[in-house]
């Protein structure tokens, strides 16, 4: 997994709420079988004015010109602002690919669905929530100003704006520590091998039925 | 002791190791896997060169991609088949304690199919990429969706890295009225808290309308938990429960089965155990659903007006209502009943077991499908429950009322395969998620009971069940 550390980036803001994975990324890019390039299609429905499918060269397809993906400013984002309930929906672990593979490192929201919360952090992709009031004034300022960007700082928990006005997240220790040092959560696990074991037999003493 | 919960209960007897800021590895006792969200999880497994920690933990079938009609000629979308292959020489690689793969008796929806099974026990931690996961907290299960990670992080190491979620406690006391079903009290439980309410919970159902579903009625109840923001939907076990699960294939076998209904019959909340938020409806106040918007909590009784954002007070709020109005192709303050349909699909790991099918049957018999509906899909969630609803012989009357009688699989909950709205199309459905695009691009969904999908496809518009 690729590391998180800190980050200047430009800010893309997308001012709706309950944005869902089916938005994020439609279900026929998820019949690929592999994990990457997923990118182009990210917020397909929205982001182009025809019909998108799999296989489509996606460079010859109709912009919507409306869509604030496709604004001329926000080309390079690496931060995506977002409102209330982003990621609801479907597990797929798509959308955090699709967001990744777009040059998306983080998205600051006031609220998460939990799957996708989690997702996000199994690909480097930091998901930052803070006040729904702090969120609004980030919109107006990004709407504002040109260029707007944004410095995050995982090991401080910090994002501080163009001014210097710097707001605190919360994160678990486990998720900020794998996320700093890009760690592979298998591996972490599997120092645990024995413990998961012994577990395991236990259970199978008193519950044989499970290990029928 | 102190009083627990149920979720407390199946949380802390899975709870292998926790460190300081409370991030557990949690033991998972089954997994079900399915085509869409695997492929990545074995390839990790194959290019680490990892295998799988226990493979008779893993029940798999083949769902989202499977074509509903002509199933003589295959999977004929290239891409699909591919990942179906992709399957289907996973498991033979790697290994299952149990395979349904496409055209397979037992093969279904992967949340039909594994309590049918008798694979999704009480007790169990149960997970799958698949956010409907939360339907196996009927058995009194904790049981939630994951992403590809995930899977293959349980695949390699029988845990997940997980957090425990707060307590919310939904009670729903009083009687349901004649032709009110699961999934009338699901999306209203879903218009009272909101999509985003049970964020950060974990959902036990409880309360005298919950005793009485059956466990059909439980499983699309806690199906819809996710919609509800929880991962996780339990109901605690009872004689119901007990009863389903006695006799299916993977369900305990004689010697083993008194100790496990032992152990089943501790899986309900202690009295006074604390829950962090406690949400009380009164089932019979509970009327008809139908959703008119383009997130599930966008939801009135049938014999409401489509809301009108004038009256919302929240910006935010009143500018998603305006652009759900505005793709739906609907006017604010329109009667609900007025609203006509074009296409009526049940089926979905919500609606698709055989009590859902009787239910639309019994509205269904002797009737006609409008003729301004143009297609009425009908989709059972598995072979076995495909089955069962031939032998009562339920296709005929859906046949003879003009509807399709299909063959099982996801189909048009979410479109991968070629069963799919057109752009402009409206839709009744009993599926669980009325999302722009879920059910093809530019299509509208309104989300239903089976009872009221039926009732629509015969009237040609949405019409109170209650009084049909």
């Amino acid at each position: 997994m690729k590391a998180f550390t800190t980050l200047n980036g430009l800010v893309c803001p997308l001012d709706r709420a309950n944005v869902d994975t089916d938005a994020i990324i439609p279900k026929q890019f998820l019949k690929s079988i592999k994990r990457s390039g997923f990118g182009p299609n990210l917020f397909d429905e929205w982001r182009y004015l025809d019909h998108g499918e799999p296989g489509m060269d996606n460079s010859k397809r109709p912009i919507n010109p409306d869509f604030v993906l496709n604004f001329p400013r926000f080309q390079g984002a690496e931060v995506l602002l977002a409102r209330e309930n982003f990621g609801c929906g479907s597990s797929r672990e798509h959308a955090p690919w699709a967001l990744e593979d777009q040059g998306f490192r983080a998205v600051i929201a006031p609220s998460f669905a939990d799957i996708f919360f989690n997702n996000c952090y199994k690909n480097g992709l930091l998901p930052i929530v803070l006040p729904a009031e702090v969120v609004d004034q980030l919109f107006r300022e990004t709407e504002a100003t040109e260029g707007y960007q944004l410095s995050i700082d995982l090991a401080a928990q910090t994002v501080t704006t163009p001014s210097g006005q710097s707001f605190g997240f919360d994160i678990t220790a486990h998720r900020k520590h794998c996320l700093l040092n890009g760690l592979d959560e298998i591996g972490l696990t599997l120092a645990h091998a024995d413990e998961i074991k012994a577990f395991e037999e236990k259970r199978r003493a008193t519950q044989p039925w499970l290990f029928a | 002791m102190t009083a627990q919960t149920l979720y407390d209960k199946l949380w802390s007897s899975h709870v292998v190791r926790e460190e300081e800021d409370g991030t557990a590895l949690l033991y998972i006792d089954r997994h079900l896997v399915h085509e869409v969200t695997s492929p990545q999880a074995f390839e990790g497994l194959k290019l680490a060169n990892r295998a799988l920690w226990r493979k008779d933990s893993i029940v798999s079938t083949a769902d989202h991609n499977t074509p509903t009609d002509h199933w003589d000629e295959g999977i004929k979308d290239p891409i699909s088949r591919q990942q179906v292959e992709t399957l289907d020489a996973n498991i033979k690689a790697f290994g299952a304690l149990a395979y349904f793969p496409f055209k397979d008796h037992g093969q279904g929806i992967v949340h039909v199919m594994g309590p049918e099974q008798g694979a999704t026990l009480p007790g169990m931690t149960v997970v799958c990429g698949d956010s409907h996961t939360s339907t196996h907290g009927a058995f009194g299960a904790l049981a939630h969706g994951i992403g590809t990670s995930e899977v293959e992080h349980v695949m390699a190491t029988q845990c997940l890295v997980a957090k425990k979620s707060k307590n919310m406690l939904v009670r729903v006391d009083g009687k349901l009225a004649d032709g009110i079903t699961a999934k009338d009290v699901a999306l209203a439980i879903i218009g009272e808290i909101g999509t985003a309410g049970g964020t950060g919970y974990a959902i036990e159902f409880g309360g005298e309308v919950i005793r009485g579903l059956s466990m059909e009625g439980r499983m699309t109840l806690c199906n819809m938990a996710i919609e509800a923001g929880a991962r996780s939907g339990m109901v605690a076990v009872d004689d119901k429960t007990i009863d389903y699960v006695k006799g299916r294939p993977f369900a305990p076998k004689a010697e083993q089965w008194d100790a496990a209904v032992a152990y089943w019959n501790t899986l309900h909340s202690d009295d006074g155990a604390a829950f962090d938020k406690v949400v009380e409806l009164d089932g019979a106040a509970i009327t008809p659903q139908v959703t008119w918007g383009t997130s599930p909590e966008m939801v009135v009784s049938v014999s409401d007006r489509v809301p009108d954002p004038e009256a919302q007070a929240d910006p935010v709020k009143r500018e998603g209502m305006k652009r759900a109005l505005a793709y739906m192709g609907l006017e604010a303050n329109t009667p609900i009943e007025q609203i006509p349909v074009d296409i009526v699909f049940i089926g979905s790991c919500t609606n698709s077991r055989i009590e859902d099918l009787r239910e639309a049957a019994a509205v269904v018999r002797g009737r006609q499908k409008a003729a301004s509906v143009k297609q009425v899909l009908v989709v059972p969630g598995s072979g076995l429950v495909k089955a069962e609803a031939e032998r009562e012989g339920l296709d005929k009357i859906f046949v003879a009322a003009g509807f399709e009688w299909r063959e099982p699989g996801c189909s048009m909950c979410l479109a991968m395969n070629a069963d799919r709205l057109l752009p402009g199309e409206r839709c009744a459905s009993t599926s669980n998620r009325n999302f722009e695009g879920r059910q093809g691009q530019g299509g509208r969904t309104h989300l239903v009971s089976p009872a009221m999908a039926a009732a629509a496809a015969i009237a040609g518009h949405f019409v109170d069940v209650r009084h049909f």
